[in-house]
């Protein structure tokens, strides 16, 4: 609902009315599930001027850089640990992203 | 066709309301906490016993969420300590805006220098949004299993803090408390981790402790 206000304000601001496509951003490490997050987008614009439009899900992994090392790793099942060095001190780079990233409308 | 880059957080309004509420709990000197956990962990009973041992050394209020029905929030009061209670109605957690419209509530009680927040039972929104809470604190219990932390690792990894509940109930169940604290750690090497049961009233001297003093060494920060 949050996301649909955001690209509601964004259309009236740039005085377009009909969205065509629609990107987001969304982390590993949220909670939203993209397949759910395409099936509510689906429901919400249907029979609305939005309706037909396309929602764009980019996925960002859960990536984490080393505090020791600088090695960036993909941190598979959550785990904060370097597998180069081994070190815990872990600094995550991306997986908490839940993004509005651009629209394309007229 | 226009191309509209927006670049904008879905919850970044959310975000910006809980940055006020910090800034006007800090501005009054108040600490406050976030309690996330599964339904039945313990969350309201840590609350009642914190309030027992806090009596005399620091002044507390509690906002409660749930979906319905003020139950916890009148189980607060019985223990002397004002309690306001939130319904969600259908919402399965609490936003910043929830509770920034409690805070005026909040500022009309005497001398509160802790807020314990205690979000609707479930692991898995309530990691997402920020309140405005100085700490958000996992409880989990061992009736949950020890494998909760690697199930809802977002919770684990947004906290500061994690209480491990109903350590009397060890007895009756295959809960290794080694392996417990292993998987939180793995996913969060900083986590402070307590082992707590609130019928038997072990473990909770040592959890307020611990927020007595993370409540002082806030105080003594300087306001900004």
């Amino acid at each position: 609902m949050s996301m649909m206000e955001i690209v509601k304000e964004q259309m009236i601001k740039h005085g377009v009315k009909d969205l065509k496509r629609l990107k987001v951003r969304v982390g590993e490490l949220t909670a939203v599930e993209p397949e759910a997050l395409q099936f509510c987008f689906e429901v919400y614009v249907k029979g609305t001027p939005m309706e037909g439009a396309a929602l764009e899900i980019e996925e960002a992994p859960l990536m984490g850089r080393c505090v020791d090392c600088d090695e960036e790793f993909r941190m598979e099942y959550f785990l904060q640990a370097c597998p180069r060095c081994e070190g815990g001190a872990v600094t995550k780079t991306t997986g908490h992203e839940l993004d509005i990233v651009s629209m394309e409308a007229e | 066709m226009h191309d509209i880059l927006i670049e904008e957080g879905v919850l970044a309004k959310n975000d910006g309301i809980a940055g006020e509420n910090r800034e006007m709990l800090r501005g009054r000197g108040i600490y406050s906490i976030n309690m996330v956990s599964s339904p039945g962990s313990g969350k309201t009973s840590i609350i009642e016993k914190t309030a027992g041992l806090l009596d005399g050394l620091l002044r507390l209020a509690v906002i409660e969420g749930d979906i319905e029905t003020d139950l916890d929030a009148e189980r607060i009061r019985r223990h002397g300590v004002p309690a306001k209670q939130i319904t969600t109605g259908r919402a399965c957690h609490l936003d910043a805006h929830h509770v920034h419209h409690a805070l005026p509530w909040l500022f009309e009680q005497d001398g509160i220098r802790l807020l314990i927040i205690e979000n609707v039972g479930n692991m898995v929104c309530p990691a997402e949004y920020d309140l405005g809470e100085e700490m958000k604190v996992a409880v989990m219990s061992v009736a949950e299993g020890d494998d909760k932390p690697l199930k809802y690792p977002a919770l684990f990894s947004a906290s500061q803090a994690l209480i491990i509940n109903k350590t009397d109930l060890l007895p009756y169940t295959d809960f290794n408390m080694h392996r417990a604290r292993e998987n939180a750690l793995r996913i969060n090497p900083e986590l402070k981790v307590f082992e707590t049961s609130c019928t038997k009233g072990t473990g909770l001297q040592e959890w307020c402790g611990f927020l007595l003093s993370s409540a002082g060494a806030a105080a003594k920060a300087p306001v900004k």
